[in-house]
């Protein structure tokens, strides 16, 4: 039975230390969510409180419409998969898979029975007799979310549980999860540092800094539209550009860069206050969205020296100086079998489109 | 340091070698040269545990510790006893182990502190303090000398149990150090309550560390004395009846029982490194199994089979018996010849006092003396060294049991008063 969550203005507090402020999230039922955010933004905490290891300081914590103040993570309808996976090293396979029935007192042929049937799910057929020890790393895994599954839980809490696995499994496992959670349809809550985790499976994302949700939405929103200076800079490679907001206009921001005047699509904030004129600014261009243009035919230019580019294969990437900034500026273009007519060093004229980047208030950016 | 001890041993000259061939000679006598003598004397016939002179190799002391009933009484009240201690401190240990693990890290150095400190407290003041506690409850309960509180069985238990508890927790604590708490969140989020994840999570995990604080704590029962001395009132454990004995004249029998223990102690340590070696197999195992090199085995065969296993025992039942067969066919005739060749001894040693006397009063009667000394050197066949029976003549119960003349094995009070000086002096003079 799968179950919507709900975050109701939750705070936690660790002392002094604040690691979720005012939280307000709903979850739909059903839904594949991540909480995406550096190491320490607090999203680990929160899904403790979700699980509840941890019960907030101020809010509430709905499962499936139900406050769950007071109720123990062993009566809650919630499966975690900890990020180190906590199997139990001392059973059997199907013994691991099939612990929560064993609690529950379920007999152990229908147990078997289970096991099998969950076994195949994961595709490790006539695995159930090994010890954990025996397993490679993404046979772990998927134990791991077989033996949550036994519970029958209406969301499954995953603790970046991909973290441990090399790139490639990595990968696998992602489409692996996302068709697992199609196949059961209960509500996943996916908690991961990697964007590329969090872009691909989910069907919304939230992103946390310091126990703040800066924006929720699904992946191309947050990608396209952050909401954010953080987001924008957490999220992907984005290039930067400071400056003040000289005009506004319904759909278009004018922000002074002293490179000249960029006109950039506002950011949504959400009500949290947008942008006035006299106001910072930031301007985030993606390196796909900058282009050569030395006929000025966009309606952004800017004028930049090349001083690096790099041959990725299907990609260039090329690194420019700019006036007044010791950043460098990317830009991405696809290897379409034309050769760089640039050299390092030329002076060139970039251009991009008005609706392609996005204009925030000056905040806080993401670590490099 | 070991790494360059190697070095020196490598690059060192044959000089070098040879000393630390002997430093390493010296150190292992040093360590088990009283364990081996004092295993050797339990098979001597001699009536005082001692290697030299050797009489017969005999099982005999182990017969007479079997029908020493005030040492078979103190060795089952020992084990009562620690089986006492092993019940009751295992559980006070693991749950101050658990205790430590769940509590504030701000209180847990104090906390560490207080329950480790009856480790750190003299055994003596353990035992007097326990009496006196006790006694003062039992006081306060109004309770006759009758009630537990003055029973010697239940003194030893808690006495003991106060710092073998802290030893057990010890056990625990390392063991737990080793575990990742995120099991037993597993557990409870999977729908366990508290004491189904203790039993189905915690405590199959702490099952070796509960067999090692178990056996530990049976050991350091079993050998106390000082706590035992003042706790134990009126009854007696294998210590304080060794104590005793001691202090009242010792014969081989308490080397019997040493060997007993060590022949227990080695079988233990034997039978432990075998499981051990096994347990590292089968880990070795899954590994591969993991990596996918070989196939998952089926379970493993059973310990009793392992080829290891079986030649232990066999040792232990061949050399079992070897003593056993070497210890009782035979050993009577050889101790008629040894009583005989001492007797003789004696008497011809009688024989030159009384010459000595006879030269001191009068005229010396030449010749005899020499006569008498010609005839000695027909040796019984018994005497397995010539030393040893010229040695034998400055054991006093040699004399004594000439006059007795009844078999060493007999009582071992008759040869209490073995040191005193009056024995001998008497003998001499019968012989005169």
């Amino acid at each position: 039975m799968s179950a919507e969550v709900t975050l109701e203005n939750v705070w936690i507090r660790f002392g002094d230390f604040v690691a979720a402020r005012a939280v307000d999230i709903n979850i739909r039922q059903g839904e594949f969510f991540s909480f995406l955010g550096p190491s320490g933004c607090g999203k680990t905490t929160l899904l403790r409180a979700v699980s509840g290891f941890l019960s907030p300081s101020e809010g509430r914590v709905l499962i499936g419409g139900k406050d769950m103040a007071g109720i123990g993570p062993n009566k809650r309808p919630t499966a975690l998969i900890f990020q180190n996976l906590a199997l139990f090293p001392l059973m059997t396979v199907w013994e691991n898979i099939t612990f929560a029935l064993e609690v529950r007192g379920v007999s152990a042929a229908r147990r078997r029975k289970r096991a099998d049937e969950l076994l195949e799910l994961i595709a490790l057929p006539g695995q159930g007799e090994k010890m954990v020890d025996e397993l490679s790393g993404g046979q772990r895994q998927r134990v791991a979310i077989a033996r949550a599954l036994a519970a029958e839980p209406g969301v499954l809490l995953l603790d970046e549980p991909l973290s441990a696995l090399d790139l490639k499994l990595r990968q696998h496992m992602r489409t692996e999860l996302r068709d697992i959670q199609q196949r059961v349809g209960i509500t996943f809550i996916y908690i991961t540092h990697d964007q590329g985790e969090a872009l691909t499976m989910s069907d919304n994302v939230a992103v946390m800094r310091e126990g703040v949700i800066e924006q929720v939405a699904d992946g191309n929103t947050i990608y396209d539209r952050p909401a954010t200076a953080f987001v924008a800079s957490f999220v992907g490679e984005n290039n930067l550009l400071r400056g003040t907001v000289s005009a506004v206009s319904r759909a278009a921001v004018t922000v002074d860069t002293g490179l000249g005047a960029i006109r950039a699509r506002a950011a949504d904030s959400g009500g949290k206050g947008s942008l006035a004129v006299g106001d910072d600014a930031y301007v985030f261009i993606r390196p796909e969205s900058l282009k050569f243009d030395e006929e000025k035919k966009m309606d952004n230019n800017i004028s930049a020296q090349i001083h690096q580019q790099e041959f990725e294969g299907s990609f260039w990437q090329v690194f420019f100086s700019i006036k007044g900034s010791e950043r460098k500026l990317k830009l991405s273009m696809v290897n379409d079998g034309s050769a760089m007519s640039h050299q390092p060093g030329q002076r060139v004229t970039l251009g991009f489109a008005p609706e392609l980047a996005v204009a925030t208030p000056a905040g806080p950016l993401a670590a490099e | 340091m070991i790494a360059a001890l190697r070095e020196a041993v490598v690059r060192g000259g044959l000089l070098t070698r040879i000393g630390l061939a002997l430093f390493a000679a010296c150190f292992f006598v040093y360590l088990f040269g009283p364990l081996v003598l004092m295993g050797i004397t339990a098979f001597n016939s001699s009536a005082f545990p001692r290697v030299s002179p050797w009489e017969c190799f005999s099982v005999e002391w182990f017969e007479v510790l079997r029908n020493d009933q005030t040492l078979v009484e103190g060795l089952r009240n020992s084990v009562f006893i620690g089986i006492g201690v092993v019940a009751l401190a295992v559980p006070i240990g693991l749950a101050g182990a658990l205790m430590l693990m769940q509590i504030n890290q701000r209180v847990r150095p104090w906390y560490y502190t207080v329950v480790i400190s009856p480790i750190l407290v003299p055994g003596v003041v353990l035992g007097i303090s326990t009496l006196v506690f006790w006694d003062r409850v039992g006081i306060m309960f109004n309770a006759s000398h009758e009630t537990f509180f003055y029973n010697g069985f239940f003194l030893t238990i808690v006495g003991q149990a106060t710092f073998i508890s802290a030893y057990s927790m010890l056990v625990f604590i390392s063991r737990l150090q080793r575990f990742d708490p995120a099991l037993e969140e597993a557990a409870l989020d999977l729908g366990a309550t508290h004491v189904q994840t203790f039993r189905k999570v915690l405590l199959p995990f702490l099952k070796p560390a509960i067999a090692s604080a178990a056996v530990l704590a049976f050991l350091a029962s079993f050998e106390n004395y000082n706590t035992t001395v003042f706790t134990i009132v009126s009854e007696s454990t294998l210590t304080t009846v060794l104590a005793s004995k001691v202090r009242y004249g010792i014969n081989p029998s308490i080397s019997a029982l040493a060997v007993i223990i060590v022949v227990v102690t080695l079988l233990g340590a034997a039978v432990f490194e075998v499981v051990k070696r096994r347990e590292q197999k089968a880990a070795r195992e899954s590994e591969k199994v993991a990596r996918g090199e070989v196939p998952a085995r089926a379970r493993r065969k059973p310990l009793l089979l392992d080829p290891a296993m079986f030649l232990i025992l066999a040792v232990f039942v061949a050399g079992l018996g070897t003593v056993y067969f070497a210890g009782t066919v035979g050993v009577e005739e050889c101790k008629a010849a040894v009583k005989e060749e001492k007797q003789r001894v004696a008497q011809e040693r009688v024989r030159k006092l009384q010459q000595q006397r006879m030269f001191q009063r009068a005229a010396p009667v030449a010749g005899e003396g020499e006569g008498e000394g010609g005839s000695a050197p027909a040796a019984p066949q018994a005497q397995r060294e010539d030393s040893s029976g010229f040695e034998s003549i400055f054991a006093p119960q040699n004399l004594k049991e000439q006059v007795e003349s009844g078999p060493p094995a007999a009582g071992t009070e008759s040869f209490q008063g073995i040191f005193a000086p009056e024995n001998l002096e008497s003998q001499s003079g019968a012989g005169q």
